[in-house]
């Protein structure tokens, strides 16, 4: 399992890797061009360009942030083991789903804010 | 100790007296032109506090039971200069860390050596004396990664400086996995799958940091950190070839 737990911190790390840089230049995009909510909803409604890149982005972020949470835990506390991985799951778990609950909001065609 | 008082010059040793539980004890000892921080503990033990334990036998940087902490770093102490660390004249010599002491300077090195086995780093041979010796081409990409790595005299100077090692006492550690990537690329050996299996589980080569701690230290200029680098590198590729048991 840690040889597997590797491989998928290397490979969700290099998937976030150019879908942050992506997102932060975004951010400062967005409000620096003083966009407002309804219009950036405008532009994320119905798209699946950003479906797909903010839906794997949670899914990246999922299996990144809990892996390297268990490494973090097991190093710098005595917890370890069964339960520690138990706990991460359902870490990564809630993280895909909160995750899963915005793209949703933004991309599903729905009515105005 | 000195006769002649201030004429002489002398160092301010502290030593490390006692198990796991124990206190720094200070001597005054003759600076010599050269001396080695093997030397000084051996003129405490002969001059001053004859149950003094600490270990040593080639004292040439080849037997490896030498290794202690000075001043604050693991070190080979025979091929130490005293010149080298002293600062102000001053000398703090405690046993080698993240290994469990048993008395004054000499630690418990089974669970080094253990390691060693775990990380399986022991020849499998695939050949009797009946066959031909293998032909082994020395400038091959293989040999010259097990020969970068072959010198290490288990020191265990490496694993003292690892954090990793410290925060979790069962990792393999830099020189039992530095010892299997050399057996991974020895042409004559037959347990590599095996081996692969034994270095990439939980207390394997995937908990490496990286951070080069163990080759800043080692003595013999060896680097753990490409050799781990290098398992990292197989057992994900054994891992995707479905050759990972
Ligand atoms: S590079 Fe790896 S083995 Fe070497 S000191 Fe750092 S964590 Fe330990
Ligand atoms: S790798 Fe270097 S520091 Fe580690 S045990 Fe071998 S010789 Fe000593
Ligand atoms: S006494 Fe042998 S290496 Fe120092």
């Amino acid at each position: 399992m840690t040889a597997w737990l590797s491989l998928l911190q290397r490979l969700s790390a290099l998937v976030l890797a150019p879908l942050v840089l992506v997102h932060l230049g975004l951010m400062v995009y967005a409000i620096g061009d003083g966009l407002t909510a309804a219009e950036i909803l405008g532009r994320t409604r119905g798209s699946l360009f950003w479906a797909l890149f903010y839906g794997l982005f949670v899914i990246a972020a999922a299996v990144h942030g809990p892996i390297g949470l268990r490494t973090v835990l097991a190093e710098m506390t005595a917890w370890r083991g069964r339960s520690l991985d138990r706990a991460l799951l359902a870490f990564g778990l809630v993280l895909l789903a909160l995750g899963a609950r915005a793209v949703l909001a933004v991309v599903l065609p729905g009515a105005a804010p | 100790m000195s006769q002649t008082g201030r004429s002489e010059r002398e160092l301010t040793v502290e030593v490390w007296r006692g198990g796991a539980e124990g206190r720094f004890e200070r001597y005054r000892v003759p600076a010599r032109e050269n001396q080695s921080v093997l030397d000084l503990v051996t003129w405490v033990q002969r001059h001053l506090e004859p149950a003094l334990a600490y270990r040593f036998a080639c004292r040439v940087g080849m037997c490896g039971s030498c290794a202690m902490t000075v001043n604050g770093r693991p070190r080979w102490t025979c091929r130490t200069h005293v010149g080298q660390v002293a600062k102000g004249g001053r000398l703090k010599i405690a046993p080698l860390g993240n290994l469990p002491v048993i008395r004054d300077l000499v630690t418990d090195m089974t669970p080094f050596f253990e390691k060693w086995q775990r990380a399986r780093g022991r020849f499998s041979p695939t050949r009797t004396r009946e066959d031909e010796p293998a032909a082994v081409d020395p400038g091959s990409k293989a040999r010259r990664a097990a020969d970068a790595g072959i010198e290490c005299i288990n020191c265990a100077v490496c694993t003292a400086a690892c954090d990793v090692v410290r925060w979790n006492p069962d990792y393999l550690g830099p020189a039992a996995l530095n010892r299997a990537w050399t057996l991974i690329n020895d042409a004559r050996d037959g347990a590599r799958a095996a081996r692969l299996a034994a270095v990439s589980g939980a207390a394997g080569c995937h908990n490496c940091h990286s951070h080069q701690g163990c080759a800043e230290h080692c003595p013999m200029g060896l680097n753990p950190t490409a050799a781990i680098a290098g398992l990292k590198r197989a057992s994900l590729i054994a891992l995707l070839k479905g050759e990972l048991s």
